[in-house]
């Protein structure tokens, strides 16, 4: 196995052990995740903006 | 019993706390003080310049601000015996667990090349060519590190935070009036009333208080110096008093810039030692000299956020308490950090202005969703039992927590959109 392979295992074997998230998901951590990712997307949206007005 | 066997027992005990403190001393210090690097020196640097005394009212608050943000850091780690990276991919899941580690890990790659050009800077200004001075903190970080014992390393630590000391007798050398500072910098005020400039200034300084790395960083070292529940109450007090350290260096440096160099635009902090060169060559010397320490602390805390994070979560052995051999993965990709962020420096023409900007960019993609993080994993019952956040800490902690994301998030809109604020 290459060096690249065993990277590749390694990163599947880390995706199967944290699969499931253990923090219980009561409604104050759904509605904390779907925050960050509304607040993620909106400031990768600015950001893809700002690349784009400043290429143009 | 009589006077003297009392104050024998008061100070024997006394002693006997102060030893203690000094075994457990480390974490908290050595993580507040680094906060002041070489972009936050720059930062307080220019708010004196701009404003003199008038902010240090503003600098007294950001105390307990940094103070229960970081002493979370320390309960976290002291009961879960796990980073900040393992807690996130443990807790949330391995989205939100990549997410952490591939955006700490380009923040603080980020970071770290501005500490270098801190670094360079200073230095130049005593003639000595960038090349010598990366190289020469590149050999000087493998000697702290290598030496295979997390106490030494963080003794060595503590003595640059001493260091950090440097900008005290520089206030006092420029003689500013104390009448001034008390009358002016004490009294909650905002100095020609509150608009989009000032406002830009109070972001920098709060942007400056909490980086991303700090949360990491103070957590693993909590695990990697092996803190158990027991010595949480000493793990405040060390965070404490890192918090008052660093924002009392903060103040300082406010009074020398707005003691020597009122109403000059501070473009960097070697550029305000440059100008304090020419009023006073000892007051210069004094801050190139704090400002390469910085950077040098903010190097050494930065890089190794990144190699215990990428540590726990690929498995591999990551404490300093291992030699070269027994953990090569993780001196590697600590290594391959600091070379990689020090060569960028060396690049003829490389857009070190840019990078400066986009750090901070890059940081307020990060900085909330590791607080909220910190917040929730502080409320799970199950595996902080009665370390859990109570109720005031949640409301207290709740509140600083969406202050920071929404002025940080500010202050990285105002640098994509330079003229928002103006």
């Amino acid at each position: 196995m290459n060096t690249f392979q065993r990277l590749r295992a390694t990163i599947a074997d880390i995706n199967r052990r944290y699969q499931t998230p253990r923090i219980s998901m009561s409604p104050a951590v759904r509605l904390s995740l779907m925050a960050l990712r509304v607040y993620l997307l909106f400031l990768v949206g600015l950001m893809v903006y700002r690349f784009v007005v400043l290429v143009s | 019993m009589n006077v003297f066997a009392r104050i024998y027992y008061s100070l024997s005990k006394a002693s006997k706390a102060v030893r203690l403190y000094l075994v457990i001393a480390g974490p908290g210090i050595v993580v507040m003080v680094a906060d002041n690097d070489a972009g936050g020196i720059t930062t307080y640097a220019a708010t004196g310049a701009k404003y003199r005394y008038a902010l240090i009212w503003f600098l007294l608050i950001l105390i307990p601000v940094a103070y229960y943000v970081q002493e979370m850091t320390v309960r976290l780690g002291a009961v879960t015996k796990r980073g900040h990276a393992e807690a996130i991919f443990d807790s949330f899941g391995a989205f939100w667990g990549w997410f952490s580690l591939l955006d700490l890990m380009i923040v603080d790659w980020l970071t770290l090349i501005t500490e270098f050009i801190g670094m360079t800077a200073a230095l130049a200004i005593f003639g000595i060519p960038p090349w010598v001075t990366v190289a020469g903190v590149i050999a000087l970080m493998a000697v702290i590190v290598l030496n295979g014992r997390y106490w030494t390393w963080e003794k060595i630590a503590l003595l640059f935070c001493a260091l950090n000391l440097i900008y005290i007798p520089s206030a006092f050398l420029v003689h500013p009036s104390v009448h001034d500072i008390l009358r002016t910098g004490l009294i909650p005020n905002f100095a020609g009333g509150f608009n989009g400039q000032l406002f830009f200034y109070l972001m920098a300084n709060i942007g400056t208080t909490i980086a991303p790395w700090m949360l990491f960083f103070q957590q693993s070292a909590v695990v990697d110096k092996g803190m158990q529940e027991k010595d949480i109450p000493w793990g405040r007090f060390d965070t404490m008093l890192g918090s008052v350290l660093t924002v009392v260096v903060a103040i300082f440096i406010v009074v020398v810039t707005g003691t020597v160099l009122p109403g000059i635009e501070i473009d960097s902090a070697a550029q305000a030692a440059e100008q304090l060169m020419k009023t006073d060559r000892y007051v210069g010397t004094f801050l190139a000299i704090g400002l390469f320490d910085a950077g040098l602390l903010g190097a050494i805390c930065i890089s190794l956020a990144s190699s215990w994070a990428f540590g726990e979560i690929f498995g591999w052995a990551h404490s300093l308490n291992t030699k070269i051999r027994e953990a090569p993965w993780f001196y590697a990709s600590y290594f391959l950090t600091l070379v990689t962020a020090g060569a960028v420096v060396l690049i003829p023409n490389a857009p070190l202005v840019l990078i400066t900007l986009f750090v901070q960019v890059v940081a307020v993609t990060l900085l909330p969703a590791a607080l909220v993080f910190l917040i929730l994993l502080l409320n799970d019952k199950a595996t902080m039992g009665e370390y859990c956040n109570t109720p005031r800490q949640n409301l207290l902690g709740g509140f600083i927590v969406i202050s920071i994301v929404v002025l940080s998030t500010l202050y990285g809109v105002s640098v994509m959109f330079p003229g928002l604020f103006q």
